[in-house]
């Protein structure tokens, strides 16, 4: 299905505008283009881990979701949807749903709830193949509960959990790589995206923000089997860049290869944007306050080291394009 | 007629959920319920039922499931033991909360640590204010029965809670006894089917589950809850009333042996109410008065029908198979003597017994030093130490 940005503008946020998420935020932006995945006439059965967007779209009596919704713990967001899941392929089974009628599953948790404390729950409900995607909307820290560190936060950031002090200069940890965990588990799609663009669809160049998640999102939703979505989704507390900027630190996060834009399908792996000038890593540091130790003077060598990094994995993903194209062939 | 046959616990109550047909069962392997869920994939897979099968990672993926899955609309069930139960704890709550009447078999064994796997009720105790009502079984048939009971009062529409089936790990989970099964078509036909009001797959009324509940609201929600589990008591002894039409067999909220005359009687859960009940025949041959109580209903706990049940008793020993290591007694015994009291009655003396710890057997020889005891209490009028242990190794 090509993407169309006329058709995809025109159809209704399905996270209904009201709710409490910051300005500037990425998590928002990034569940809408989710959710224009959809087809418009399929229900959804839509679960979040507890972090910023459950507590911000669902305080009771309110809630800003159109279709059904479910919360129920931190570390469970992929177990309770496949459970939903569970329950919808046993009602199908017994003819207690129209026949024409269809209901897709999507869980959303952040980076703590799914690289860190959910990830076994993860795990599991993509290894057991529920036909749902899990959304990872991965914003480096936990951020709801006050800017502490995970395994998702960058080298050298400074977080309330790793503070950037006079002897230990912020994280110690390289970032773990969920995008090629979820690839180890052998689903039949996986990706990376980032809302990048504002709206525009950049013909040849970098796509626009529902070109890449929503062409992503839709499938994810639409193939048979347990799909994985790893969105970057920057958060201006934590991350402290001004809040118009959040289109420009997506921006800047892709055309430093910090975060790829790729998708993994079967095992086939494809890079969708590649920079014909990569820029340097230190354009998009720099526009951070938990980066902002990285500047003074004797600290180069946190920048060389991160961007040393950078280019090893963006290097190690081209090979794995041409090796997992090749064994295609 | 129903079917006469000879099956473990484990095996009876994976019949009952056969019979039952849920929408889906999410369970995990942990000894000793893990033949509920092997029973029952082998029910899936040869196409007994219409049930789909989660061989899901954890217990806290399992209760995190089988939420996902009543919310979603189904009739869902599982089954754990122990340290698998304690691993759900956080989703017990939020499933009680939610108000799913999922139900559950707790096959009940001690929680480590240390690691041991054999009966006692530190499990099921442990989870006794988490909102899931609890039914205590003596039997494979109580066991069986139960699990028949347990849908109808989770699914009524006044209570709407989740239920926990419990049962003696190993002593009912593993021994077979002779049971009497109700024909397929007499089941189904007693737990009917489940139509859910509200829930997520109804395409024409999205509903949102789990909200962030905050000062304004939580306090009432929780009064709801409460309110919920006051009245699974009418309710429950309304079902057992409408099963004992069905098979002869009768169900309260708790069983009373020779109760009617009774100076000295002891109140305990489970399988060892079986020994009781032997050891009681033999002492009345001696013109010994012994009676016992046998609670079948914990959550909700029967305040005045138990103060009622043991008023006229002299002495009343209560014994719980977990300590609460609360440097008094267990929860039984808490709960009784509470009963007691809130209901006006002091004159009964009482004394606590922690007893079968981590499979300790208990034999008729420690039930019939508990009586014993009692009528040494009676003699003197006094209970000197009230919080014992039986069966403990000098």
């Amino acid at each position: 299905m090509a993407y169309n940005l006329k058709e995809a503008i025109q159809k209704p946020n399905r996270l209904a505008s009201g709710h409490r998420m910051c300005a500037g935020c990425g998590a928002p932006v990034v569940v809408n283009a989710v959710l224009r995945g959809l087809k418009p006439e399929d229900h959804a059965v839509i679960g979040a881990a507890t972090g910023c967007l459950e507590v911000s779209t669902f305080i009771y009596p309110y809630t800003s979701w159109r279709d059904s919704f479910i919360h129920s713990a931190f570390e469970n967001a992929g177990a309770t949807v496949a459970g939903a899941e569970a329950c919808y392929k046993a009602y199908k089974r017994q003819g207690k749903l129209p026949e024409d009628e269809h209901t897709k599953f999507i869980a959303f948790g952040g980076d703590g709830g799914t690289y860190d404390i959910g990830l076994q729950s993860l795990s599991g409900a993509m290894e057991r193949g529920h036909d749902m995607v899990y959304v990872c909307y991965d914003n480096g820290a936990y951020m709801n509960t006050g800017i502490q560190r995970s395994s998702a936060t960058p080298k050298f950031a400074d977080t309330t959990t790793s503070p950037a002090g006079a002897v230990v200069p912020g994280k110690q940890q390289r970032r773990k790589d969920l995008t090629e965990v979820m690839a180890g588990h052998h689903l039949p799609y996986v990706a990376q995206t980032a809302a990048v663009g504002n709206y525009a669809d950049l013909k040849g160049g970098m796509p626009g923000t529902f070109a890449d998640i929503t062409t992503k999102a839709e499938k994810a939703i639409y193939t048979e089997g347990a799909c994985f979505l790893n969105i970057l989704a920057p958060c201006p507390r934590g991350w402290g860049y001004e809040t118009e900027d959040l289109m420009l630190i997506n921006k800047l996060a892709v055309e430093t290869c910090y975060w790829p834009l790729y998708e993994i399908i079967d095992g086939r792996y494809v890079v969708n944007y590649k920079p014909k000038e990569k820029r340097p890593v230190a354009d998009w540091l720099k526009l951070q306050k938990r980066f902002r130790h990285l500047f003074k003077p004797g600290n180069e060598w946190m920048i060389e080291e991160l961007q040393k990094e950078v280019d090893e994995r963006w290097e190690r993903l081209l090979a794995l394009e041409e090796l997992t194209n090749k064994v295609g062939e | 007629m129903s079917i006469r046959e000879r099956l473990s616990g484990n095996e009876a109550v994976a019949n009952a959920m056969r019979q039952i047909n849920p929408d889906v069962v999410a369970a995990f392997p942990i000894t000793p319920s893990t033949e509920v869920p092997q029973y029952f994939s082998t029910f899936v897979n040869n196409g007994k039922v219409d049930t789909e099968f989660v061989p899901v990672e954890s217990e806290h993926s399992a209760m995190s499931a089988c939420i996902g899955a009543s919310s979603a609309g189904g009739r869902v069930m599982t089954a754990t033991s122990a340290n698998g139960l304690s691993l759900m704890w956080e989703m017990l709550y939020i499933a009680a909360s939610l108000r799913l009447p999922i139900v559950m078999s707790c096959v009940n064994r001690a929680v480590s640590g240390p690691l041991n796997i054999h009966n006692d009720h530190s499990d099921s105790m442990g989870a006794r204010d988490s909102g899931w009502i609890q039914l205590y079984g003596e039997t494979n048939q109580e066991a069986y029965d139960n699990a028949l009971m347990a849908i109808r009062i989770a699914e009524h529409k006044d209570v709407m809670l989740p239920v926990m089936n419990c049962y003696d790990g190993f002593i009912t989970s593993h021994s077979i006894e002779n049971i009497e099964l109700l024909e397929d078509d007499k089941a189904k036909g007693f737990v009917g089917t489940y139509h859910p009001e509200h829930f997520l797959l109804n395409k024409k009324e999205p509903i949102a589950v789990g909200p962030l509940d905050v000062q304004p609201y939580l306090f009432e929600h929780k009064f709801q809850q409460a309110e919920a589990m006051r009245k699974a008591k009418d309710v429950i002894l309304e079902v057992s009333e409408e099963f004992y039409k069905l098979t002869g067999r009768k169900y309260g909220l708790f069983e009373e042996y020779k109760m009617d005359d009774a100076e000295i009687a002891v109140v305990v859960l489970n399988s060892t109410a079986g020994t009781a009940k032997y050891t009681i025949d033999r002492l009345r041959e001696k013109g010994v008065k012994a009676g016992l109580v046998k609670p079948r209903v914990f959550r909700p706990f029967p305040v005045t029908e138990i103060a009622e049940s043991l008023k006229n008793c002299k002495a009343v020993a209560i014994l719980d198979k977990c300590d609460s290591t609360n440097g008094a007694a267990g929860p039984l015994y808490t709960e009784v003597t509470s009963a007691l009291y809130t209901t006006g009655i002091t004159d009964v003396k009482t004394v606590a017994y922690t007893f079968g710890i981590g499979g300790r057997d208990v034999k008729s020889s420690d039930i019939e030093k508990v009586y014993t005891d009692l009528q040494e209490i009676v003699a003197s009028g006094k209970v000197e130490n009230p919080f014992r242990y039986l069966g403990l190794k000098g």
